[in-house]
């Protein structure tokens, strides 16, 4: 009887062990067909966050076909997105676990369709949780001709439910032996320029946002400096907004006043006639 | 089923090691967190040791020290309150005790303007009149991240500066000794910010009280040598 238990028990064992087997390599079968498939599909959020930006001499992928040819003679006709930070930079964070890099990659997408309905191309610095760093994305500005810039920001401070621009401080316009600007002070031949479209979407946001202030703001954000286009920094208070509802509220606001701050821009910037020539 | 004896001996010396180290184990987390609760407060001690505020000699002569903080009108303002404060008549000194002062935060702590735990670690002044002020990394990790706190914190120093200390031209951040990009992810800190155009070029008997002019122009940032980076069309390369 007990031999008989024994031999019971060891062909269960045995059992066990090779359907464990089996489904072991099933699971490897399936795993296999299913990686390169799940790579493919990998969409912005499963990213690497060390992916490099495209390169500036790349065309710009996410450019709409609605020119237009009276828009294309004027100068302006591409728009710079830029929502900020990204990866494992998450920006300012409130208590509700809200993070600044989450918020404006949402409202990107809203600012984006607002500047398309406009007529403008809009290149987006990073489409998903990358964090291209501030040169990288300043290139794809200055790979550009005829192109502003807008770098979208949410603050810890500030009352809720207001908005500010920030242009560069004025900057002295200095040029090496080369005769070539300083890629740290490519900002300075534009700085009245991002004041007047500054002031332009100011303006807008000031009538939209009570409490904002109705002028452009100055302050050496780090972005700008390295920017050789018109550019501004639109930053919405704040994280520290109870419910998240409150910033999506904002969004429409937000991105109406851009683009309509954009294309009041576009006939005060004509681009020189030479290329080389300052705006 | 009956065991030998040395099975007996085996398992009761488990249990007994079971019941030992159950009794043991919370005694020595709590030891582990009590040492490294020590080890931090020495190191807190050192650190503030470290970077006592400069002391306040009640012999210099009092002024009224114009101090800037938040206005309160949560808008990004500052406004000036007057404070009486006996400041040394040497500027690294002077700018030492204001920057202190500063850092010590107003009666009101909402409206302070830079965090409680930041420290002002050194203070140099160059014989052009740019100041380096370096500050501990508290500076940068604590301030709450935004272009409009991050500006209000520069410009309470910078205008604290320039309403005290009249040899300072233009004043450069270090934060622990190192130039940083940004203050926290906004802020440029690169470069100089000027402080007061008009400023008054500063005795050159301070040597004591800083490093040597040539140690001293280490820390000055340079120029960044990248170049602009030629776009197909040659746009806003060139001036």
């Amino acid at each position: 009887m007990l031999l008989d238990v024994g031999r019971v028990v060891r062909n269960r064992i045995r059992q066990t062990f090779w359907v464990g087997v089996f489904v072991v390599a099933l699971f490897a079968a399936f795993g296999a067909a299913a990686l390169p498939s799940a790579g493919q599909a990998g969409g912005p959020a499963s990213a690497p966050q060390t992916q490099p930006p495209p390169t500036p001499a790349q065309p710009p992928a996410t450019a709409t076909p609605t020119q237009n040819a009276t828009h294309a003679q004027a100068g302006v006709n591409i728009v710079v997105l830029d929502p900020a930070h990204g990866g494992t930079d998450l920006g300012a964070r409130g208590t509700g676990g809200i993070h600044e890099s989450d918020i404006v990659l949402e409202f990107a997408a809203q600012v984006r369709t607002a500047l398309e309905a406009q007529g403008f191309q809009v290149v987006q610095t990073r489409q998903g949780n990358a964090n291209p760093s501030f040169d990288d994305r300043s290139a794809m500005a200055n790979a550009q001709r005829g192109a502003i810039f807008v770098t979208l920001h949410i603050a810890s401070t500030g009352t809720p439910g207001t908005a500010r621009v920030y242009v560069m401080n004025d900057m002295a316009a200095g040029v090496d032996a080369t005769g070539l600007i300083p890629w740290d002070r490519a900002q300075a031949p534009f700085v009245s320029l991002s004041r007047r479209l500054g002031d332009n979407v100011q303006a807008l946001l000031a009538q939209r946002f009570k409490g904002s202030p109705a002028v452009v703001q100055t302050a050496s954000v780090r972005q700008l400096r390295t920017t050789a286009a018109p550019a501004i920094a639109v930053e919405i208070s704040s994280v520290t907004v109870e419910d998240r509802a409150q910033l999506d509220h904002m969004a429409p606001g937000i991105a109406d006043a851009i683009a309509r701050g954009a294309a009041a821009f576009r006939p005060s910037y004509v681009l020189p006639a030479n290329p080389g020539e300052r705006p | 089923m009956i065991l030998p004896r040395w099975r007996w001996w085996f398992l009761a010396a488990l249990f007994l090691a079971v019941v030992i180290a159950a009794i043991y184990l919370p005694i020595l987390r709590r030891n582990i967190k009590q040492a490294a609760k020590l080890q931090q407060r020495s190191e807190e001690q050192a650190r503030r040791e470290l970077t006592q505020p400069t002391v306040i000699n009640p012999s210099d002569p009092k002024v009224k020290a114009k101090l800037f903080w938040a206005s309160g009108a949560d808008d990004g303002t500052l406004s000036a309150v007057t404070v009486d404060l006996p400041l040394s008549s040497e500027p690294v000194l002077r700018a030492k005790q204001v920057l202190n002062t500063l850092l010590a935060g107003p009666v009101d702590t909402e409206l302070r303007t830079l965090p409680p735990d930041a420290a002002l670690l050194a203070f140099y002044l160059l014989p052009d009149g740019t100041a380096i002020a370096d500050f501990s990394e508290a500076l940068g990790t604590s301030i709450p991240s935004g272009i409009e706190s991050e500006q209000m914190a520069v410009d309470s120093i910078a205008k604290t500066l320039a309403a005290n200390v009249p040899q300072v031209r233009q004043m450069k951040i270090l934060i622990h000794g190192q130039e940083m990009g940004t203050l926290a992810g906004h802020l440029d800190l690169s470069q100089a910010f000027v402080v007061n155009a008009n400023a008054v070029a500063p005795r050159t008997d301070n040597a004591g009280t800083g490093p040597s002019t040539s140690a001293a122009r280490q820390l000055t940032p340079t120029a960044t040598a990248v170049k602009l980076a030629a776009p197909p069309n040659n746009m806003a390369t060139r001036p």
